[in-house]
Formats: C-alpha cells, structure tokens, sequence
C-alpha cells in the first residue's frame, strides 16, 4: 500500500483496516501522532488528510491511500515553525505536552477555514481535542495568537 | 543498611506509628550521604561533584532527580542548578538518572509530619524531620504530593554552587590565579585579564579535587531565573512533536504487546485463545498474572488479537455492584475502625446535642486519573540485567517488583525514566511495568514493549477513593458556632502502599484531608474520620484526601453561612486564625469584586481550601443559559510562598482549576458486576474547551514556607462551584459528579 505522509512516498505492507495512526506510529515511525483513546473521544492522534482535520484512529489505512496525509512533524520543525507552533511555544501551552500534536493540528486547520475564528467557533472545532492538563486557557490564546500573526504574514 | 531493611519490610512510610514511637538511627547513619550514581562509570575527563551534576569535555549534564508528569520538573530543577552554576539554556543537556538512593524525597515528609503532629503529642517540626530521616535513610526516590520544587529548592541550588565552585578552584590549579579573583559567567571561569575558560574544558582538572563544600547560597536579589518568566526546555519539543514519551521509545528489534488482566481485579479462570492465534502479526499469546498478554509486531495487531480471545474471568474481592459499595461507606460511620479524631476543638459534641441543628451528608465517588498518555513500559531482560524504560514516579520500587520477576537484583535492574503523558497519580504503580516484566520474561534478549488500551487503562486505573461525610453544625446571631463533620472513606494510603509492600498503619492524614487542616477557628470544631474496608483498592488522585474534604467542608460551611443568614466571604474572613490564608481570600474577594450583586442569571460561590500547606481561595461565577449552567469565570488566588517561574505557575495553577471543575461536574467510576462501569473518555469527560471559563490567577509570595503548586489549587473548585449553583438556583449539590443533578453546557 502506498502512502504519501508529509511530502513523502511510503510504501507499506498492512492490513487495509489498520488505523492510519498505527501506521503512522509502528510502521513510519513518526510518533509524533499519538494515541490517547482509540474511539475519537480525544483528538490526540489528529493529523491532516487532503486538508482535513481527521482522527487518524478512525482512518483505515486503505482510506488514506493516494490521499496527502501530513502530522504533526510535517506541519513544521523546530527550525522551521509553523505559525500555530510558534504560537503555541510563545504562549507556552503544554505542560506534559501528550495531547498538544493533535490540538496543533486541529487548531492548523481551524486557522485554515476561518483565519480570523470567532469564540464561537474555536469552542466548536477545538472542544473534540482534551488536554487532561487543562492548558484550555492558553490554546484559546495561542490560537488568536496565530491568526493575529498569520493576518500580518 | 541491615538496619534500614528491617524498617522497609515492618514498618511504613507514611503512617504515624514508626514515627511517633520513636524510631533512632545511629547519627552516621543519617548522616552520611548516599553514594552519587553518577561516580560510577565516570570516564577519564570527566568530574561529578554530586549526584546532580556531571561534567566532561563536551557536555555538561544536569540531573532531573524527580519525574516530569507535565509539571516541568526538567525544566524547574535545571534552572535551580543553573542559577547558581551560571549556565544559559542551551549550555546543559538534562537527564533523570538512574534510580538512586541520592535522590531521596525529603519534602514529602512535611506533610506526613503535619499529619502525625494532629493525632499525636508529636510536635509537626519533630514529626517531618522524623518523617524526612526514614526518606533519607531508606533512599525514598519519590514524585507527589506536590513535592519536587520543595524538595529542590535549597538541594539543588546548592548543587550548582558546589560545581561553581569546584571549577573556579580547578581554574585556580591550572592558571594559578587565586579563586578570590575568578568568576563565572555562562559556563565559563573568568579570569581577572578577561580571559574565559570553558566549564567543559576543566572537567578533567576539577575531577581530580575535593568538591568544594559550604558555599553560601546567592542573595535572592541577584537570582536572574527564578521569579522570572523563563522559556520552558521542553516547549519547542513539545509543540512539534519531537518529545519522547514512554509510549515512543523504541530499541533495536523491539515487539509490542497488549494485555488484559482481570476487570474484577480478580483471578482468570479460563481464555480461549483460538481465534487469535493465527492473527497475522501475532508472535505469542502468554499468560501473566491474572491475565493473557499478546505479543505482536505491531500494536494493533496486539491490541486486535487480544479482542479475539474469550475470557472467563473470577469473582472481584469486593462488592460487584455500586450501591453495595455506599452501603459499606455508610456503615463505617458507626461499624468502621475509627480512624482518627483528626480535631476536637471546645465541645462539639455537647454543643450540638440539643437545640436547632444544621445537618447534612456528601458523597465523593471513586474517579479516574486517565491521562492522555497510557500505561506503558518497555522491558529488556539481559542475562545478568533487566532494562526498563517507562514513565514513573517510584523508579526505585520498579527495581526490586521487576527483579522479583526476572531474577535479578535490585541493582541490576537498570530504570531508564522517561516523560511522562500526564500522571495525576496514575504513575505511582507498579503493575503495569511488573506486567511488562513478566512478558518480557518469557522473551528474553527481546525487547518489547507493553501499551495499555485505554479500555484497559480505564479498567485497571485504581481510582481516588471513595468517601461520604456526615455533617452537623449550628449558628447564632448571624454567625456559625460548631461544627462537627464525620469522614468515612476508603483508606487512602494503606491501599495504595499495601501494592508497594508495605504495611501502612495508624492514622491516614488523606482521610480528612482538607477539614482537619482547614485554617478556621471554630470554637466548637470535630473532625473524625472512619474507615471504610472491603472496597475497590483505591489511589492518589491529585490533590488525595482534600479533593473530597474539602468539598465536605466548603459546601457545609456554606450551608451553615447562609443559615446564619451572614455573607460567605465576611464569615470565613471571621473564621479564619492563619495570617496566609487570610490574605489569600481577601485579595480573591478583591479580584472578583465580591459583593456586587450578580448580574441576571449569575451566581457566585467562594471556597477556600487548604493542602500541602498552600491555602487556596476560588470564586466562581456561573450563569443559567436555555441548555444548561455555564461557568463564566473563576478567579483564584494561591500563596506557595515562592514563585519559581510566573508563566508555568499560572498555568498549572488554571489546569488545577480545569482538573477541579471537570471532575466535580461529569466524572466517577461506578462498579457493576465488579467492574468499573466507565470504559473510555466518552464516559467521564473531564472539562471540555468550550466548558473552560475565563480563569483568572494571582499566586501571593506570604507563605513562610516554599510549597509546590500542582496539587492545592484542585479542592477548592468543586465546593466553589457548588455553592455558586446554589446562589443560582437554591439548589444544594451535596454529591459529586454534579452531573447527576444538574445540566452543564
């Protein structure tokens, strides 16, 4: 099976019903994507397919086939930050950090659809991610932080 | 060390009777520092000057002596170090160490201490600093009780004098200038002529003197980290996904494997593993202890497997349905052990015989940790060795439950710690990794790697305990006289330390956490507490006994404040006998303008609450919307005595607020056929974002002593917000989840 996952072509011999999140995590090695609960209850394993915001444990790995799927170690690097990561480290958001890959990535795509969110539609589009930590405050912040920054790029 | 084992096996570290007894070890003993685990296998070039520091010719490495749950210990302990070392960020890697007895856990004793010094004749200061000689002698290398900055505040600021020091005078040796005429300046000496040296490049001297002892420690006013707002170590990683976590190390050759052990915590009759046996991936089903493990190429494949086996599971050890276990709570109140008379001011007793009384009874379920990360561990056995890698806070019990395993000793069992995706008490067990252990046993030279399914995780997450109190209290001329509130709980550490193997007796200072310790002064105040046995094994959930008791307290208070018919912030101003805490609801009252009358549809309701030493207040302010109660804001005011770092404060502080409110509002654990009834995050939520309110901090620096902050800011939330829906709606909430009341947004 052939995927594209951040640019890149991966060829990979699955099952057609594994999760892309496994795929991700077991077979590329890209751990950034991460399981916290299986069932789309948490939003931890987020990544981007074709643009889209999805949980990549409800994703059979046969649905992601041809389509561009990106994580989080694709959205940006430490040397070169996306908007919504420089945010999120200004603002100094995570404190054990585990679910803040998927917040990232959903928060991306919020900024996508609407670059200027209201509260209304922050609280919808981000409320499917927890954060057991409670760091709720300051992603509110980094993601008017980011589309502020974003406007003026 | 014979003497120290004696005390291991028979005795307790928690509980009141070693230490109010008496317990002598000779001065040497306690005296003489353990040994630093970083000497051993020192290169040549390289210097260690205590077990928190090592240094050789390219790298300088500080040690991060208690685990990283989230709460930034790498971050806040190196900082400590470099404060005093004069290092940037940047100029250091940091590392947990091995397991050690130099990594003893001191600050934990204070409120062992306090909690003695209630129950005893025992004075606190004589209590902690007994509490703090068995941490020391018997090597404690723990992380809770909101401990790690108080543990490290002085040790490790004095850890990085002594390097200063040392390679100032290693400087000294090899320029012969005096040390009087050095300084330092970002990891380099400074020589009078501006010439700069580089830490890195005396490692090799310094490594051939004596540390240099007895530095005094800088004056506050030159600190240049601490108190000031720093850049978190970790935020670059963690906000693009390079952290590794327990669940993402992985070694040369490496299997996974899932497993399923009792739901009942109970034995396993029979499984039928037929249908998962050919599953492609899968290398070999095994049994474990109380369970069936599948050892896979892959996670899923495991976690797929181990769905395809059938099961016959035993009978639980304790009551199969929910309503048995409240039963059993119920009769402790007159059938249970007394526990303890945690506070018997005047005469309550007398006080509340006869006349118009105020009575009421609460309920605190059991409730999940669940953070996001699962259990896992990774598990290597070596021929002579076992490798460990996973996410702990008690590396040093690791040892000796894994070695029980494989066979090897202690010592042999090398405990790599790694970060750790949220724990919130979760991470002070051990049977996941004794699990692991006996799945990598069975594949030894391999290693594999065990993750927990968050259906698992929820099944075997051994909760914060149960607990109800029955109150009675009475008013007069505006004001409330006496009080007398009754605990029966599930026994909080003799569960918990009874699965590490030691037998912890007499009083537990958790049980009336939050309302022995509460810093009132009522004429007439009872605090007892009963034991409630036979119930689910319960666990530390941040913020342990206060998480109920103080709910117990700070609603009944409210219940007795407004018969009295007085105003809930000027009474407990009135009530209140400690300076602190004093300060801490006013400015709260001050920040949330309390007193204004609430716009339509608002309510405010104030709790204030006490535990690990730092007193909380909480206002919180709701408003009825069509579809339900919505929390508007909560404003909150903490005093830990010592800021270390504003921005990661604040935050922790509003993620305790968060922590707080979520579980108050929507999350327990219910038993039914003996097993926990919730199985994923879909039935016990926690707080939402677009349930968050507006959560605004102010942390006061007035407290004597320096206290850590992930805990305190957790109990007073659930009773502020319970008394805020009463002045909502007149409705008293005297049972947590809310959500079996009333309709959140």
């Amino acid at each position: 099976m052939r995927l594209i996952v951040n640019g890149q072509e991966a060829e990979v011999d699955v099952e057609g019903d594994m999760p892309l999140l496994w795929v991700l995590r077991d077979e590329l090695g890209l751990t950034g994507t991460k399981y916290g609960c299986g069932i789309a209850q948490c939003g931890a394993c987020t990544v981007h397919m074709d643009g889209l915001a999805v949980r990549s444990c409800q994703v059979p790995a046969s649905a992601a086939e041809g389509a561009e799927v990106t994580t989080i170690e694709g959205l940006g690097t430490p040397e070169a930050l996306h908007a919504v990561q420089k945010a999120w480290i200004d603002e100094q958001v995570a404190q054990c950090g585990y679910c803040q890959a998927g917040q990232i990535m959903q928060a991306a795509w919020l900024l996508d659809m609407s670059p200027d969110p209201t509260e209304a539609e922050i609280d919808r589009v981000m409320s499917g991610n927890l954060c057991r930590c409670g760091t709720y405050p300051r992603i509110r912040a980094a993601i008017r932080a980011a589309s502020a920054a974003m406007k003026e790029a | 060390m014979g003497r120290a084992r004696t005390i291991t096996r028979r005795s307790l570290l928690v509980g009141a009777t070693a230490i109010a007894g008496g317990v002598a070890f000779g001065a040497y003993v306690v005296r003489r520092p353990p040994a630093n685990p970083l000497a051993a296998g020192l290169g040549p070039g390289a210097a260690t000057f205590n077990p928190w520091v090592r240094i050789d010719g390219e790298t300088i490495t500080l040690i991060t002596p208690h685990a990283d749950i989230g709460q930034g210990a790498t971050h806040m302990q190196a900082l400590l170090i470099a404060e005093e070392m004069d290092l940037e960020p940047g100029q250091f890697v940091t590392g947990f160490g091995p397991p050690a007895a130099a990594y003893y856990n001191t600050a934990m004793a204070d409120e062992v201490g306090a909690g003695i010094s209630a129950t005893t004749p025992v004075p606190p200061a004589y209590a902690s600093a007994a509490a703090g000689t068995i941490m020391k002698v018997l090597g404690f290398q723990g992380t809770g009780g909101s401990s790690s900055t108080p543990d490290s505040f002085v040790k490790l600021r004095e850890a990085g004098a002594m390097a200063r020091e040392t390679l100032k005078a290693a400087a000294a040796v090899e320029t012969g200038v005096p040390v009087a005429d050095l300084r330092t300046e970002a990891g380099q000496v400074i020589l009078p002529d501006g010439t700069a040296i580089p830490y890195t490049g005396l490692a090799a001297r310094a490594g051939q003197i004596a540390p240099v002892e007895g530095t005094p420690l800088r004056d506050p006013a030159l600190w240049r980290y601490i108190g000031k707002p720093t850049q978190r170590l970790d935020i670059v990683a963690k906000s693009t996904g390079t952290q590794l976590y327990g669940i993402d190390f992985t070694a040369e050759g490496m299997l996974h494997a899932a497993v399923r052990t009792s739901p009942r915590r109970g034995r396993l009759i029979s499984y039928d593993a037929s249908a998962a046996e050919g599953m492609r991936g899968v290398v070999a089903i095994v049994e474990v202890t109380d369970g069936v493990a599948v050892i896979a190429d892959n996670t899923w494949r495991a976690f797929r497997a181990l769905d395809a086996i059938r099961f016959d599971w035993g009978p639980a050890d304790y009551p199969a349905e929910q309503s048995e276990h409240w039963d059993i709570v119920a009769r402790a109140f007159s059938d249970g052990p007394l526990n303890a008379v945690w506070r018997n001011d005047g005469a309550s007793e007398e006080r509340l015989a006869s006349g118009e009384v105020v009575e009421a009874e609460f309920r605190a379920p059991y409730v999940a940790h669940q953070p996001l990360e699962p259990l896992t561990a990774v598990v290597r056995v070596n021929e002579d060795s076992t490798d460990v890698w996973t996410a702990t806070q008690i590396p040093r019990f690791l040892q000796s439950v894994v070695g029980g395993v494989t066979g090897h000793a202690s010592d042999d069992v090398r405990v790599h710690n790694l970060y750790a995706g949220g724990s919130f008490g979760h991470r002070l067990e051990a049977a996941q990794v004794r699990i692991a252990a006996e799945i990598a046993n069975r594949r030894r030279g391999v290693p594999v790697q065990l993750t927990y399914s968050r259906e698992e995780d929820f099944a075997q997450d051994f909760p914060r305990h149960i607990a109800m109190a029955r109150a009675r209290g009475k008013v007069a001329d505006g004001r409330v006289t006496a009080l007398d509130i009754s605990v029966a709980a599930a026994p909080i550490m003799s569960s918990q330390a009874g699965r590490l193997g030691y037998a912890v007796n007499g009083p537990d200072a958790q049980m009336a956490a939050g309302i022995w310790n509460a810093p009132y002064a009522l004429p007439d105040f009872r605090v007892r507490a009963f034991e409630a046995r036979g119930l689910a094994p319960v666990s530390s959930w941040r913020s342990v006994g206060a998480s109920c008791g103080g709910f117990f307290l700070e609603t009944f208070l409210d219940e007795l404040i407004h018969a009295a018919g007085a105003d809930p912030v000027a009474e407990r101003l009135r009530l209140i006998d400690d300076p602190v805490a004093r300060r801490v609801l006013e400015t709260a009252a001050d920040m949330a303008g309390w007193g204004r009358a609430p716009a339509p549809g608002r309510g405010f309701g104030v709790a204030l609450v006490e535990s690990f030493g730092v007193p909380v207040a909480e206002i919180v302010e709701v408003a009825a919307t069509g579809s339900g109660i919505r929390i508007e804001n909560v404003w909150v005011v903490a005093d830990p005595g010592t800021v270390i770092d504003p921005v990661n404060i604040e935050n922790h502080v509003q993620g305790a607020v968060v922590w707080g409110l979520g579980h108050a509002m929507n999350s327990e654990i219910t038993y039914s056929d003996g097993m926990a009834q919730q199985t994923n995050y879909h039935d016990a939520e926690g707080m939402r974002l677009h349930q968050c309110p507006e959560i605004h901090v102010r942390v006061l620096e007035d407290n004597p002593v320096l206290r850590g902050i992930g805990e305190p800011p957790v109990p007073p939330a659930a009773p502020a917000l319970a008394n805020a829906i009463f002045a909502l709606t007149g409705t008293r909430l005297r049972e947590m989840p809310f959500s079996r009341h009333v309709q959140f947004v």
